[in-house]
Parts: C-alpha cells; sequence; structure tokens
C-alpha cells in the first residue's frame, strides 16, 4: 500500500564560540581528556553558571536566518536526568521559552519546512570505553549546543536530506558552526512515521538518534519507512520507540532504551536570571547577518547573468562567494571569473570540505588582476587557466608568470611570418596535412607556440596556416 | 563586654598582641571546649598559623584590612582550596575543592585567620544540627541542648570563643535561628548581596551566606567586607552600599516605623512573646513608632519554602553519584548500582526525605500543584512584603517560636520540626534581609533572639535598629564564660 512519510527532524548544532556556555574554558576540538575542564563545567559543589552572551546572540543569529521569530524573554531551565556523562545531574537547557520560534527553511521546490523553536543548552561529555572499563572525559561538558526543531512537514527522503544540508549550508554561512557531522558538531534525530494519503490523523512515530551524514539522514528514512510500511502492510502497528540507523546494512533497529519513562522535571535554574534581549539588540544581529546563499543563488542568476548550475556553486560556499565577489569588486568580469573558479580552482578541491574551507593562496585581487588580461584578450582562456594554476601552486602574482613583453598582443603581420616560418620549417608535417593527416597541423602549432610563449591565438594561427598550406 | 573585632584589630594594629599569639589563644581554647561542644568538625590550625604569620607581615607593613589577623571559621559548606569541605555529610567525606569561595577568597585576601570548618545539618537541612555526619555541635549555654542549625557550628564556635566570628548560610533560618538558640548575632543578607560561589547550595533561590559574630557592630564589619557583587554569580548584585555600614551604625530610632504582624507571634513560646514585646517597648520608649500590620501569608510561607526548597535540592544534590569526588560504595555491579548504593548509604535520612520530596513536586503530574503554584505564592509573599515596607521601615518579629530543644528531640513528626522556622522563612522567599540578635532569656536560661526584617539591600536600616537596641538594652543574657580570653 502506500504511504505518506510524515518526518520531523531535531538538530543539535555545537555553536563555534571560543568559549563553553557557562564558564571560560575554550570549546577546541580534541585535547587530553579532562584538560579542557573547571570546576563549573565539571559541576564541583558550589559552582555557578554564568551565560555566556556570545551563545545568545549565535543562537539569535541562526534564529534570524531561519526567518524564526525572537522571543525577547527567556529564561534556562534544568533538565534532570542521571548519566555519568552529565556531571550535575542536570543539563541547562530551554524548555518553555526558547530564544527562538516559528520560522522556515525554503526547499528548491518552494516548498517550507516550518522550524518549531530553536534553544540554547549545554552538550554532555563523553563515555570511553577501554579495556574493560568506562572513562570519561568532560572537555565536551558544557560547549554551547542549538537545538532545532523542525515541523513533521517533510514528506520524503530527499526532502529530508535537503532540509538538513540547508540548515547545515545556512549554519556554516553565518559563521555559528562548522556543522561536522562526522565529528559531532551537527547531529540530526529523525522523527518519523507513516499515515494513508489525506489521513489527518499522525501514525505512530519512531526516532532515530545521532545520524552522522547527510546521505545516512535519506536513507535512514528511506529505510524506516518500509520497515513502517512492512509492518502496516502486514497488519501490524508501530511501536513508538528509538531507533538506531546502521548505516553499514541499512537497517533501522531499536535502542536498548535508558530509562523506562523519562521525567525531566524541568524548572528554571534559579542560578541564571531570567533575560531580556532588547529589540535593538535583534536588529544589529539581523544587520550583521551576511547574504544568504538562496538569495546570493538567486542574484547570481537573475542580477549577473550566471547559468543556474555556476550560479550554485558559487553561492554554496560563503568564502567561495566571498572571493568571487571581492573579484568583482577589483573589477573582473563576471563570466570570466566564474569560470577560472568553477574550472580551475575547484578543479584542485576534491573534496566539499576544500571548497567550504576554500584555502587558497591568492587574494582576489590577484585573482582579479588575471581575470582581467582575459578579459581585455590581452591572453586567451587556456594561457590564463595555466598562469592561475602556477598561481594558486606558488601563491605568486601574475606578473612573476606573464612578463609585460608577453602582454603586447601579436599582430597579424607578425603571426603571418610566424605560420610561414612554421610551413618551411616542417615540410614533412605540411606534406601529410595535404595528403589528408590532418593531426599534423599539431606540429606547427607546436611551433608557433613555443616561440611566441603560448601566446598566439590558435584560432587565427590556424585559419592562417590552412591557407598558407592551401587548404 | 568582650573584645570585638575592632578592638582586637586595634590590639594587633598596636602590636599588644600579634595575630599569631592571638590564634594561638584560640587553638588552644578550641583544644579545650571543642571535643566537648563539636563546634568544628575540620580544623586547620596549620593553614591557620601560616596565615596569622602574615597577617603580622601585612599588619608590620601597615594599612592592614579591618580583618586582619582576626581568628575565625567557616560553616562546611562553604568551599575552600585544598581543606576538608563536606557539608558534614557521609557523601562528601574526604573532599577537598581545589577552589575558594568568593567570600573566602575576600577575607583570604584581608589577612584572616582560619580556624576550621564548623558543623552544619547534613547539607544544611535541619533546625538543630542533629543531622551532621559527625554528631551534633552541643549548646555552649547548656550542652544538653541543641545549637540550633544548620548553621549551629558556626553559632557555638562564636558563642564559646572558639572564634571571633563566622560564617553561616541562610536557608530558611540557618543563620538566625542557632543564633537565637546560643545567642549571639546572626545576619542573613538580601539574595544577592553577597556571593554564593563556592557556597555548595541546598535551595539555590534562597541560600544566603551571612556572619555570625558576638554583637551587631562585628556582623556589620564582616557584611562590609563579603558583600558585593561577583562575576561568578550571575544572582549578585554589585550593590551600591555607600560609606561601610559598620561606620554608619549610630542612629537613634526616633521616627523609625517598626512593623509587627500579629501572625507572627501566633503559637510563640509566651516566654519569648513577652520579651520581643518588651524590645517593642523600649524602641517605642525612645521614639519609634510601632505599626500594626497584616501579614496573612506567613501561615503558607511555611509549605511554599519547603515546596521550592525541596525541589531545588533534589536537583543541586543530583550530582553526589559516588564518580568525580566523596565518597563511592564499596561493591557494586553497574554504573547504576553504583550511583543507587553511593547514594542509599552517602545520604541521611533527612536528605533523602527532602529529596525524595523535591523530586515529587517536580514529577510531571504534580509539577502545577506544587511547585508551580508555590513559585506564585511566593510572587504573593513578595507584594505582602513590599505592602509591609511601604508602611514600615522594618519588621520585629521573633526569630524562632522556641528556644533550643533538648538534645534528642523528637517531635511527633518531621513536620512538627519543620514549624519551627515559621518566623524566618519568609524573609528568605522574599529575599529580603534580616538580623536575629539576643534580647534576653527564657527561664532555663536559653536565650531568646529578636529578628528585625529589612527591605531589599536595606541592611543598614536592620543594624542599625539592631545596634541600637544592643546598645540601649545593655547585656540581655549573660556572656559565655569560657573559651578564649584575650
Amino acid at each position: 500500500m502506500n504511504y505518506e512519510i510524515v518526518c520531523g527532524i531535531e538538530t543539535h548544532i555545537e555553536l563555534a564560540t571560543k568559549t563553553k556556555i557557562f564558564c571560560g574554558c575554550t570549546t577546541e576540538f580534541g585535547g587530553e581528556p579532562n584538560t579542557h575542564c573547571c570546576p563549573v563545567c565539571t559541576g564541583q559543589p558550589g559552582s555557578l553558571p554564568i551565560l555566556n552572551q556570545k551563545v545568545v546572540e549565535y543562537a539569535i543569529k541562526a534564529g534570524l536566518a531561519l526567518n524564526c521569530k525572537i522571543n525577547t524573554k527567556s529564561h534556562m531551565d534544568r533538565k534532570n536526568y542521571v548519566y555519568p556523562d552529565l556531571p550535575k545531574a542536570y543539563q541547562i537547557s530551554q524548555y518553555d521559552e526558547p530564544l527562538c520560534e516559528k520560522g522556515y527553511i525554503e526547499l528548491d521546490s518552494g516548498k517550507r519546512i516550518g522550524i518549531t523553536r530553536i534553544h540554547i543548552e549545554e552538550d554532555a561529555g563523553k563515555l570511553v570505553h577501554e579495556n574493560g572499563y568506562t572513562y570519561i572525559d568532560y572537555n565536551r561538558s558544557g560547549v554551547p549546543l542549538i537545538e532545532i526543531v523542525s515541523e513533521p512537514d517533510i514528506s520524503s527522503a530527499e526532502e529530508a536530506k535537503e532540509y538538513a544540508e540547508k540548515l547545515q549550508l545556512t549554519m556554516r554561512y553565518i559563521g555559528i558552526s562548522d556543522c561536522k557531522m562526522q565529528e559531532g558538531s551537527m547531529r540530526c534525530d529523525v522523527n518519523l512515521s507513516l499515515r494513508k494519503p489525506g489521513d489527518p490523523n499522525f501514525g505512530v512515530r519512531t526516532e532515530i538518534k545521532n545520524i552522522n551524514s547527510l546521505s545516512f539522514i535519506q536513507k535512514a528514512v528511506m529505510a524506516e519507512a518500509e520497515r513502517q510500511a512492512d509492518i502496516l502492510d502486514a497488519g501490524g502497528t508501530v511501536v513508538q520507540q528509538t531507533m538506531r540507523y546502521d548505516e553499514t546494512t541499512n537497517t533501522v533497529t531499536p535502542m536498548r532504551d535508558k530509562e523506562n519513562s523519562e521525567d525531566y522535571r524541568y524548572f528554571p535554574d534559579p542560578d541564571i536570571l531570567r533575560f531580556c534581549i532588547d529589540e535593538e539588540k535583534v536588529e544589529e544581529i539581523r544587520a550583521s547577518l551576511p547574504e544568504l546563499p538562496f538569495a546570493k543563488l538567486r542574484r547570481y542568476v537573475n542580477e549577473l547573468g550566471l547559468p543556474e548550475a555556476t550560479a550554485k556553486q558559487l553561492s554554496r560556499y560563503r568564502r567561495v562567494a566571498e572571493f568571487f565577489e571581492g573579484a568583482l569588486a577589483e573589477g573582473a568580469s563576471v563570466k570570466n571569473a566564474a569560470n577560472l573558479i568553477v574550472g580551475t580552482i575547484f578543479s584542485n578541491m576534491d573534496t566539499e570540505e576544500e571548497k567550504e574551507l576554500f584555502g587558497i593562496k591568492i587574494s582576489p585581487a590577484q585573482f582579479a588582476a588575471l581575470v582581467k588580461l582575459a578579459d581585455e584578450k590581452k591572453i586567451n582562456i587556456g594561457v590564463a587557466q595555466s598562469t592561475l594554476q602556477k598561481m594558486l601552486e606558488s601563491g605568486k602574482s601574475v606578473e612573476e608568470f606573464i612578463k609585460p613583453e608577453d602582454l603586447v598582443g601579436i599582430s597579424d603581420e607578425e603571426l603571418e611570418s610566424l605560420c610561414k616560418e612554421a610551413i618551411d620549417a616542417n615540410p614533412k608535417a605540411v606534406a601529410d596535412v595535404r595528403s589528408g593527416k590532418d593531426k599534423a597541423i599539431n606540429v606547427m602549432f607546436g611551433y608557433i607556440m613555443k616561440k611566441t610563449g603560448g601566446k598566439a591565438d590558435i584560432r587565427k594561427a590556424e585559419a592562417l596556416l590552412r591557407k598558407l598550406i592551401g587548404q | 563586654m568582650r573584645a570585638g573585632i575592632a578592638e582586637l584589630a586595634e590590639k594587633l594594629r598596636n602590636r599588644e598582641i600579634s595575630a599569631v599569639e592571638l590564634t594561638k589563644v584560640y587553638i588552644k581554647a578550641i583544644e579545650e571546649l571543642n571535643p566537648t561542644l563539636n563546634a568544628y568538625v575540620h580544623l586547620t590550625f596549620d593553614t591557620a598559623l601560616k596565615a596569622a604569620e602574615q597577617a603580622d607581615q601585612m599588619l608590620k607593613e601597615g594599612d592592614a584590612p579591618p580583618l586582619c589577623g582576626i581568628p575565625m571559621a567557616l560553616k562546611d559548606n562553604i568551599c575552600t582550596d585544598g581543606l576538608p569541605t563536606t557539608c558534614c555529610s557521609k557523601i562528601l567525606k574526604g573532599f577537598k575543592p581545589y577552589y575558594d569561595a568568593t567570600v573566602w577568597e575576600k577575607l583570604k585576601k584581608q589577612g584572616a585567620v582560619l580556624l576550621g570548618k564548623t558543623n552544619m545539618d547534613e547539607f544544611a537541612m535541619g533546625s538543630t544540627s542533629e543531622t551532621s555526619c559527625y554528631g551534633a555541635p552541643l549548646n555552649p549555654r547548656n550542652t544538653d541542648y541543641v545549637t540550633g542549625g544548620s548553621s549551629g557550628g558556626s553559632a557555638a564556635a562564636v558563642c564559646a570563643n572558639l572564634a571571633v566570628y563566622s560564617l553561616g548560610s541562610d536557608t530558611g533560618g540557618s543563620i538566625r535561628q542557632p543564633a537565637s538558640f546560643c545567642g549571639v548575632v546572626g545576619l542573613k543578607p538580601t539574595y544577592g548581596a553577597v556571593s554564593r560561589y563556592g557556597l555548595i547550595a541546598y535551595g539555590s533561590s534562597l541560600d544566603q551566606i551571612g556572619p555570625l559574630t558576638n554583637s551587631v557592630k562585628d556582623a556589620a564589619i564582616v557584611f562590609d567586607a563579603i558583600k558585593g557583587g561577583d562575576k561568578r554569580d550571575q544572582t549578585s548584585v554589585d550593590y551600591d552600599y555607600g560609606a561601610p555600614l559598620a561606620e554608619c551604625l549610630d542612629r537613634d530610632v526616633k521616627g523609625m516605623r517598626i512593623g509587627v504582624a500579629e501572625e507572627f507571634f501566633d503559637g510563640i513560646n509566651p516566654e519569648i512573646k513577652s520579651k520581643i514585646e518588651e524590645a517593642l517597648n523600649l524602641f517605642e520608649k525612645n521614639g519609634a513608632k510601632i505599626e500594626n500590620i497584616r501579614f496573612p501569608a506567613l501561615k503558607i510561607a511555611l509549605p511554599v519554602y519547603y515546596i521550592i526548597a525541596c525541589a531545588e535540592a533534589s536537583s543541586n544534590l543530583g550530582r553526589y553519584d559516588g564518580i568525580r569526588y566523596g565518597y563511592r560504595t564499596s561493591s557494586y555491579t553497574s554504573i547504576d548500582d553504583m550511583i543507587v548504593k553511593t547514594r542509599s548509604e552517602g545520604f541521611g535520612d533527612e536528605v533523602k526525605r527532602r529529596i525524595m520530596l523535591g523530586t515529587y513536586v517536580l514529577s510531571s503530574g504534580y509539577y502545577d500543584a506544587y511547585y508551580k503554584k508555590a513559585c506564585l505564592i511566593r510572587e504573593e509573599i513578595n507584594r505582602e512584603f513590599d505592602a509591609v515596607f511601604e508602611k514600615c521601615d522594618v519588621l520585629v518579629a521573633p526569630t524562632a517560636p522556641n528556644t533550643a530543644f533538648p538534645l534528642n528531640y523528637r517531635g511527633a513528626s518531621p513536620v512538627e520540626m519543620y514549624l519551627s522556622d515559621i518566623c524566618t522563612v519568609p524573609v528568605n522567599i522574599a529575599g529580603v534581609p534580616a538580623i536575629s540578635i539576643p534580647c534576653g532569656a527564657d527561664a532555663k536560661g536559653l536565650p531568646i533572639g529578636m529578628q528585625i526584617i529589612g527591605k531589599r539591600f536595606d541592611e543598614a536600616t536592620v543594624l542599625q535598629a539592631a545596634h541600637f537596641y544592643e546598645q540601649c538594652a545593655g547585656e540581655v543574657i549573660g556572656a559565655y564564660e569560657g573559651g578564649a580570653r584575650v
């Protein structure tokens, strides 16, 4: 039977603040176990939390970028539960007054996935099981997180993936998190149920915890939808439970429950005063937000006239877009700059991470200087590409590779005499061309390119050569 | 009267006595009396003598702060770097924090000499200090009686001259009630006036550190030294008190409006009632205006207090699981088993009772009926205090409905013991300041305490009224004869 997927995603994102949410410890990833700790983040008796204002600011940024309403009055709550990685036996989180509410993410199709809420909270430590012992590393304890809860508006595996991807891109764009799913700085829990098309009621849902890659989200949704459909087709009922996705077998299986029924006994944390955020501050943060990738994409297509595919590649990563726009500001042409980035620079970058980082040795100004030579037809595109490659490898400017004297265009007369020289010097090749071995003309191209240091216009040269050879 | 902090400071500055000599006098007194009184549970004589030497150095260099070289004591729930801090609980036995509470950091900078950590009810939960895992301290006035609690050891140490002053903590009366039982002065400052950083939490929205002393002036001097905002405690306030309060005590009570609410006198021991009335007469005779006011929310304050304090405690005490510090059970089969056994063995009955109460009132299904309702009534109590302080400058009430209980006194139920907090808890709920000062003794010679309650951050008026009474009434109860003599 056909079922409709009803899916919502809860995403935890580690904020890239320098210090933890309630103390001055570093948030740096890694480090020897328990070296990024203090009395506060290890819950020592008598210690008290101080809310890091940067965390509030970053969460508001996230809220604004996801079209949320910002609650100007908010407070922190304690979520009480016992687990060895949670040093105070409660997590400081937000329950009934989240910082941001009622936003959305727009998919390429134009469909909007609602954002129910965004709240701030602290991360827990990490259990390490080794040689039959369990060790606890509290370095991560107190690292700031935001939890972004979507409405159950997602109705396919593709939409689930696109939602998570758009969310990841946006968070990276506004610079509040690196959102590395493998390192755990972005973690997704997927809630999913099925219902018959047109049924206004929701079916029983399951929650798939801690999915750590975008493609696994898509696969997990498909696998879980299939699993639930099989149960329903067989006349069974889905059990509400927490599941785990196993990427090696591509299956979804129930997790062992930590506790039977959790009652977190939420209540306002008396150690942290209720806080007010003034409208002015919100507007200040709104004004500081960069143009988001989807707005950029539309602008690149509509105003810059770039093809959709190229515009997408350029707008996808903030550093790429900044580099591109920087070059334009230095006077580079849209078309050449775009093609050289997508064609030459990206060919050096194998992974999405590399594009995201965009760690290149040249500045937008250096790049623009090269593009402008091509724009003015002082060098051809082939030379531009090879020179750019050399610049990328060395970090040196275009002048290092193309001397002023090289830039003077080769006159038609010069080219003609060079062609004659080439013909005289290669009688065999000329004969071959005449006898139909057309490829032999490359020998003369090579001669001309060598003589001109590669700056001759190859199409003009071909036309001249064919004329002289008499074809 | 015995020497106060100012007199001792004068002697130290004049080199009539050195800080080391003074400390040794107190050490000797502690060695003599503490085995009986059990006021101290951890003695820190080695560090005390070193601190005294440093204090002497500071004194020699001149311009030493007021508390330099003065021997004192801290309640065992105030964190002291490298020294035991156990809340008198088995679950924290052997615990030595690696950080100082802000109050101790401030006093240390002044050159204070810490003699030791004082006995208390386990995690400050109790009214007699008998829930201490080290056994109860005894009331120096009569060792058949309790000191009160939870800062019982701090009150006993000051009463018996085993410390010039001490710090306690007050969540529902834990400074004022033992001060009243032992016949000393105890000040609970405004919530937020003194940093709570390093005070091991019981009820976080109610807890406040304050001094126990032998005079109002001493209380003012110590309060001056420990007050102030702290960037490590978001609930602390950097309130501008102007000049040091100890320098602004001399004021008569002419025109002072003193509120008296009959609800505070319901069910109060008649001897206590008559002593308070005598005090009120003294105030009136000196020009104060007595305003009879109503405080209908008083009765409901007690359940509100126990709901909020226990709710917060149930969360605050969740961290004692045997994993990172303190006591850990000796045999277990899993992490869950270890946590359950550690807590079952490590906590005493009263603490367990309050954790269970607090867990219950926060549970889903009961939250609205208990915790949420208590928070709403808390706001109502705040409004009643606001209304009272529109008509009055201070409120006078008994500190406790009774004088010290006999040791091992067991009422009909724990609730009966909770009822003895009736006069003190409204003050914590509203976060206002209050002082308890001796105003006489009952027929058995046990001290009676009078409570003076003020507006938020108006410790000045509270201290002035108390100081005036103290000066006017003279010796209302004889000074304790033993202990350190200088």
